[in-house]
């Protein structure tokens, strides 16, 4: 008779079969769980990227896809530059600058390489620094500090202005443009600029200053009016002219009839008189001295 | 003997891998339940000496991480009878012993009860050659040894120096070193149906298991359900299993005798699912919850529904007393204990100078089993739990585990048997050198 009673559960075999005995003993082997865990994903996905990637064609539709989707956002509203600003430069050198950096605006900010551009802009003689940055509402800005124009070289391609330093700056049309700088001349004039400052600044006959003058790249001639000139020496050329103005302060020298007064042997001021000078001096001394 | 103690040093061997790697299962093989335990070995014996602490028998270097027990089948008086079946509960225990460890094991040592183990007393005298005994004059005295004729089929499982003497002192326990002319030790050793440990090592090779060790669970359970005076001054463990009862005699710390009576705890349920016609599983279960072998006059007030399924109404409600149902019992469990007793007569107990016995396994939690056992075996009768290592779940510190542990502190902390100390190179057959030598004078 069957029973009427609860039906007795049917027990299932509590026993692991062999190779689930097996597969749990393999599992809890620790190279092979590491394997599993980590080195099989490795490989699935670097076989799987190989195979893709080993076709040319989808290796070029990949690569196209990429740069298609990099310009998608490159080119959104929120990274495009408008406007290039240039401030802190004359009008003239804004259109220099604008014209030199050549930048096709409106362009990616992820495609403006701001450090060329910078360098770009410095490049120009008349531009001493220049800073770029991005400013808000997209806006490409650079601030130039301009070259401040302190001597006219006049050289042999022309007029020049120089800077405190020597560093060119543009070209002049002619002297009277700038008669307020002090004028310097000569090869090489513009490497030595820096002394012919210092010798500026200790000479004390400045309303008598016409320029100076760089003598074979090596040492300075100051020219005054009258076609006076000073020789100064190569070496430490300030102290001379310092002697030079003591002198002439006692002695009252640079008023006289000279041509010329040679600084170069720093001990021995030569003096070189005008011929009609030197001829009232020699007569001067043949004559004899009227008597008082 | 050869071949076997090629066997046993290779076993020794893995053992020391497993220690090695670190991790060793321990099986116990038993009638009623398989118990797996895995040990982690944190290092190799650092013995603390001095100050009365030892190596605490190498207890403290090893932790049970994982363990699980599962209803055994397939094992009849301790020995293997289904092969397939023992797999597959060997496999359940492993299985979720591994699972609560998380981690792989490759090696076990494992532990029988059955295979009618034999004790045998053996004795070898050497003459010594140079008045000091060394290493290899300790090897050469357990060779000398004259092994007894153990029948045909038969193998040795333990095979322990027990004794030396030198010249006319005895009972050194190391000879080593020590100066004298005449060496002599005794040896106990132990024998086994070869077919019962072969199918026991096939069955746990089909388990993708190496052996590293293979144990008497009489003696294994001596291990740890004697505690150290008692295996001092001598004593008898007896491990009441579910097919079989081993008996294990200590003495001078070392096992002595083992013997086996083919009658356990399983007996009692087959009497009391013949005697109440229930099935096994509902003996067991009424066995467990109600056995007892004192009947006092409150049992008789005391009924048992007996339940069942067999779709009898009459027969599933019947209703028993508890002295019945203690008059089941007793007759079988007189009987285990008195034939214990006879081994224990006929092995010599009394000759020992303390005769404490301890009852331990699985049958031995019936109640009241104390009492009726001092009235056969003797006063002297304990009841004996397993030692407490480090990292065993509660659930297997009960008498029925007091092998499973014992195999635990074996595995550890085995103690030296004949297969530990080098053959001497006399023992080795001339035969294979005179060969080895005619090979060369062939080929050159």
């Amino acid at each position: 008779m069957q029973s009427l009673g609860r039906a007795l559960p049917l027990r299932r075999d509590p026993a692991p079969s062999r190779w689930a005995y097996r597969m749990q003993r393999l599992w809890l082997t620790p190279m092979f769980r590491a394997g599993m865990r980590i080195g099989l994903p490795v490989f699935v996905v670097v076989l799987v990227g190989g195979i893709y990637l080993s076709d040319a064609a989808r290796r070029a539709g990949a690569a196209e896809m990429f740069g298609a989707l990099r310009g998608s956002v490159a080119e959104s509203p929120i990274f495009m530059v408008e406007l290039l600003s240039i401030t802190g430069a004359s009008p003239e050198l804004a259109d220099a600058v604008r014209a030199r950096l050549d930048v096709k605006l409106p362009q990616s900010s992820l495609d403006l390489d701001l450090d060329a551009i910078r360098e770009q802009a410095e490049r120009l003689d008349a531009v001493q620094s220049a800073v770029v940055r991005l400013g808000a509402g997209n806006v490409l800005e650079l601030q130039i500090t301009e070259r401040t124009p302190a001597w006219v070289w006049r050289s042999e391609a022309g007029l020049m202005m120089l800077d405190a330093t020597g560093h060119r700056i543009a070209g002049l049309a002619e002297r009277a443009d700038r008669a307020d700088l002090p004028l310097v001349a000569g090869q090489g004039a513009d490497k030595a600029i820096p002394e012919a400052q210092a010798i500026l600044a200790a000479s004390p006959w400045a309303k008598r200053i016409r320029g100076l003058v760089r003598l074979s790249e090596r040492r300075w001639d100051i020219v005054l009016d009258r076609d006076q000139r000073i020789l100064l020496p190569a070496h430490d050329p300030v102290a001379a002219v310092q002697a030079l103005a003591s002198l002439d302060h006692a002695e009252d020298i640079l008023s006289r009839d000279l041509i010329a007064v040679d600084m170069r042997n720093p001990d021995r001021p030569v003096l070189r008189l005008t011929p009609y000078a030197l001829d009232v001096l020699r007569t001067q001394a043949t004559a004899p001295e009227p008597q008082q | 003997m050869t071949d076997l103690y090629q066997m046993q040093r290779a076993m020794r061997n893995m053992r020391r891998a497993a220690l090695q790697r670190g991790v060793v299962a321990i099986l116990d093989v038993g009638t009623s339940k398989i118990a797996c335990l895995i040990l982690r070995f944190d290092g190799l014996e650092e013995q603390a000496e001095g100050d009365g602490v030892g190596s605490m028998a190498g207890q403290s270097n090893f932790r049970v991480i994982g363990a699980a027990t599962t209803k055994s089948r397939g094992v009849r008086f301790g020995e293997i009878s289904a092969m397939n079946e023992t797999e597959r509960a060997i496999r359940t225990a492993v299985q979720a012993a591994q699972k609560m460890a998380n981690v792989r094991v490759d090696h076990c040592i494992a532990c029988f009860s059955g295979g009618e183990p034999r004790s045998y007393g053996l004795a070898g005298e050497i003459a010594l050659e140079d008045g000091v005994v060394k290493d290899s004059d300790v090897g050469r005295v357990l060779a000398a040894c004259d092994l007894p004729d153990i029948g045909e089929g038969r193998e040795v499982v333990h095979a322990q120096p027990v004794n030396f003497a030198l010249d006319h002192r005895s009972g050194l326990g190391d000879p080593r070193d020590q100066i004298g002319n005449r060496l002599a030790c005794d040896m106990h050793l132990l024998s086994v149906d070869a077919a019962v440990v072969q199918n026991l090592m096939h069955c746990i090779k089909r388990c993708d298991l190496e052996l590293a060790g293979i144990a008497s669970s009489a003696y294994v359970s001596g291990i740890s359900a004697l505690v150290e005076d008692e295996r001092e001054l001598g004593s008898a463990c007896v491990d009441m299993g579910g097919g079989s009862t081993g008996l294990s005699f200590f003495w001078k710390k070392h096992m002595i005798f083992a013997d086996s009576v083919r009658l356990g705890g399983d007996h009692v349920t087959s009497d009391i699912a013949q005697g109440l016609q229930v099935p096994f599983a509902v003996a067991e279960r009424i066995k467990t919850k109600h056995g007892g072998v004192h009947a006092t006059s409150m049992d008789d007030r005391e009924m048992i529904e007996i339940g069942g399924d067999s779709g009898d109404w009459e027969k599933d409600r019947r209703q028993i007393s508890r002295t019945e149902l203690i008059g089941i019992i007793r007759p079988r469990v007189e009987e285990i204990l008195e034939q214990v007793a006879e081994r224990l007569v006929a092995a010599g107990f009394e000759s020992l100078p303390s005769q404490q016995i301890v009852l331990t396994g699985g049958a031995s939690q019936i109640p009241g089993l104390d009492g009726l056992a001092s009235r056969i075996l003797g006063q002297r009768v304990r009841m004996g739990r397993p030692l407490r290592v480090q990292g065993l779940p509660q659930a297997a510190t009960g008498a029925s585990f007091a092998s499973t542990v014992g195999l635990c502190l074996f595995a550890a902390h085995p103690q030296d048997e004949w297969w530990d100390f080098s053959i001497p190179s006399e023992r080795y057959p001339a035969r294979s050198l005179k060969r080895a030598l005619k090979w060369f004078k062939d080929n050159w």
